[in-house]
């Protein structure tokens, strides 16, 4: 670094150059014609893109109200009139979950944006300053890493306190390591590269080198992990809500639906079964979708 | 490898040392007031304050944490508010509980796991794993507690077969403490009508705990077996002749396994958190069921009291494991070693 001398923007087209991991856009073409090549893998971004279209068109999809209250409707079976039956308040169970998949995608998406900020962040800082500030932030990572997740995430919420939003908090709170990890040993790797080396002698400033050359090769990486990474957020936040610490019972969000529901399942089976079997649908999908993309894209790691 | 067993061991303490500062500052870093709630809604301004004063809630923060580890270094915990007594009688009472069905699953996830991993490994590309491989994937991505409810509603409601919560039927008396796990205690009882119906509360929530592991577990063996059998030793050995079983007997399964078993490790973390949502669907009397009634009480103490126990035995499990890994195999010694 100290190498490092001022105007080095002059020197940028060499560097361009030099750069030669970067993704291209027919490069980026060819993963997804991989990806959409395997089965299970094209399943997987169709349902995922099923519930995609269902949170954004909710109100044009969903057949009621998903909040109304309507006595007179209570506990109908699943049938012509309500397809998954109506819940103790008589709202329609599948409304109620169509607009509750807005909840799960934002909530998996703040999650996972949050933490792949934070988590690059500390993760670039970390690699490519070294010395002790990689030691402390590696070791404070490492603290985290320490716990059960979802021990640590239901700590933090409760610390929070009961909402969708503290929960989604919480979650990233737990998850950011991971992505400072990744993201510090990918630093490491391209640190000693030629092309960042050549950055450097042609007088790059740091800053420049870290977003131009080091993050940019990053982001496949980034991107796997997060593609693996959706499934399970979702089933945190869930499990959150579940036990009352994410969204609260009037919110149509699956996993305090399936909280409610519990209490009825000895005569209202399908009041619990069926928001979790949406849980599990987004769920099987986004897996299968980040399985097939770990495969695409780096096909030697994949089991 | 000893420098790698030194740092491990020396870093052990200073984790848990983190931990148990991290949770504290979760737990105290909260608006709601504790003295408060504990009061009740009628007490005045005046018991508040006693309250507060009595459970220490008005000294600054370094000194409500030094209180706390001098306890803890006493093996004390704190008071629960919630039970009114110390959390470490809570925890002595309830955990016993969590062990037992934690037990029972690790035993399911060995028990199935291992030889489904080991018939799909083995059967790499035909039916049967793909099968495996669609239910694994399938495992993983399902709520364990929406499992649970199905489970439920499948094998009680429905088929009624199967009792549905708690440890042990209404009929039944709970065996005399012994080991403080229901299975084994009606056992050394002789009270066989016990020991059925305690084994039988016991299944639901076993299986709802282990369908995630399991599927880890299946998928590390499918894809280490799958590893082993490529390997050039045993194109030797089937070379010069020696029989399949035998091949498979003697050098895919103990080469697999290794690397497999050190991952069980890993999974107690996982079952230990995994149950408290399974303790919640079967009201199985454990630390889950506990810790989530602390959560809708604000009781910090103990949910500090049971996020510091869970978490230090996957630590201390987690050592274990990797010690376990670099005696069973120098290899990965000398590997982190070259890297560290």
């Amino acid at each position: 670094m100290s190498t490092v001398a001022p105007g080095g923007g002059a020197l940028a087209a060499p560097e361009t150059l030099l750069n030669e991991d970067r993704d291209d856009g027919r490069n980026r073409l060819q993963v997804l014609r991989r990806l959409a090549s395997n089965p299970l893998s094209l399943a997987g971004m169709v349902v995922l893109a099923l519930f995609v279209i269902m949170a954004v068109a909710a109100p044009l999809i969903a057949p009621d109200d998903p909040t109304a209250f309507n006595g007179a409707a209570k506990f109908t079976a699943p049938g012509a009139s309500h397809l998954l039956g109506t819940d103790d308040a008589g709202r329609d169970i599948l409304s109620r979950i169509i607009y509750g998949s807005r909840y799960s995608l934002t909530a998996a998406v703040g999650i996972l944006a949050f933490a792949a900020t934070a988590g690059t962040a500390v993760g670039l800082v970390a690699g490519y300053v070294g010395g002790w500030v990689d030691e402390v932030l590696m070791r404070v990572t490492d603290m985290f890493l320490a716990f059960p997740a979802l021990v640590l995430a239901m700590a933090a919420a409760a610390a929070l306190g009961p909402s969708l939003f503290n929960a989604v908090v919480a979650t990233a709170i737990v998850w950011w390591p991971w992505y400072a990890r990744l993201v510090r040993g990918q630093v490491l790797q391209l640190k000693n590269e030629p092309f960042v080396a050549a950055a450097r002698v042609a007088g790059a400033r740091p800053g420049r080198i870290i977003l131009r050359h080091v993050l940019r090769n990053c982001t496949t990486p980034i991107i796997v992990q997060m593609s693996l990474d959706v499934g399970y957020a979702i089933l945190t936040m869930a499990s959150l809500s579940f036990v009352g610490l994410g969204a609260q019972p009037p919110t149509p969000e699956w996993g305090s639906m399936i909280s409610v529901g519990r209490d009825f399942y000895l005569n209202q089976w399908w009041y619990a079964t069926f928001p979790g079997l949406a849980i599990f649908l987004v769920v099987m999908a986004a897996n299968l979708v980040g399985d097939g993309l770990q495969e695409a894209l780096a096909p030697r790691r994949a089991l | 490898m000893l420098r790698l067993l030194k740092r491990r061991l020396i870093a052990f303490p200073i984790v848990l040392f983190g931990m148990s500062l991290m949770t504290f500052a979760l737990t105290h870093l909260v608006p709601g007031d504790p003295a408060r709630l504990l009061a009740g809604p009628h007490a005045s301004a005046a018991q508040v304050a006693e309250l507060r004063h009595q459970y220490g809630f008005d000294q600054s923060l370094p000194a409500q944490y030094a209180t706390y580890m001098g306890d803890l270094a006493h093996g004390d915990l704190g008071m629960s508010i919630t039970t009114r007594r110390p959390v470490t009688e809570d925890i002595a009472q309830f955990f016993p509980a969590t062990i037992e069905l934690t037990v029972a699953a690790l035993l399911l996830v060995a028990l199935i796991g291992l030889p489904l991993g080991l018939a799909a490994g083995l059967l790499k590309g035909r039916m049967p794993d793909h099968l495996i491989r669609l239910l694994s994937i399938s495992a993983v991505s399902m709520p364990v507690f929406w499992l649970g409810i199905v489970l439920q509603i499948i094998f009680y409601e429905k088929l009624a077969i199967l009792p549905a919560s708690g440890r042990i039927g209404e009929l039944s008396i709970p065996p005399a403490h012994v080991t403080g796990f229901y299975v084994l205690d009606s056992l050394f009882a002789g009270d066989f009508a016990a020991f059925g119906s305690a084994l039988a509360h016991l299944v639901l929530p076993a299986f709802t705990l282990a369908a995630g592991s399991l599927a880890v577990i299946t998928r590390m063996t499918r894809a280490s077996v799958v590893e082993t059998s490529e390997a050039d030793h045993l194109r030797a050995a089937r070379a010069k002749g020696l029989s399949n079983g035998l091949v498979i007997r003697r050098h895919v399964v103990r080469n697999a396994l290794l690397p497999v078993t050190t991952v069980f490790g890993l999974q107690v973390g996982t079952l230990l958190a995994g149950s408290i949502l399974t303790e919640v669907v079967f009201s199985w009397p454990g630390i889950g069921l506990y810790a989530v009634n602390a959560i809708s009480n604000l009781d910090y103490t103990a949910i500090m009291g049971v996020t510091l126990l869970i978490s230090a035995i996957y630590l201390a499990v987690n050592l274990v494991t990797d010690l376990l890994y670099l005696l069973l195999d120098p290899r990965i010694a000398d590997a982190q070693e070259a890297m560290a």
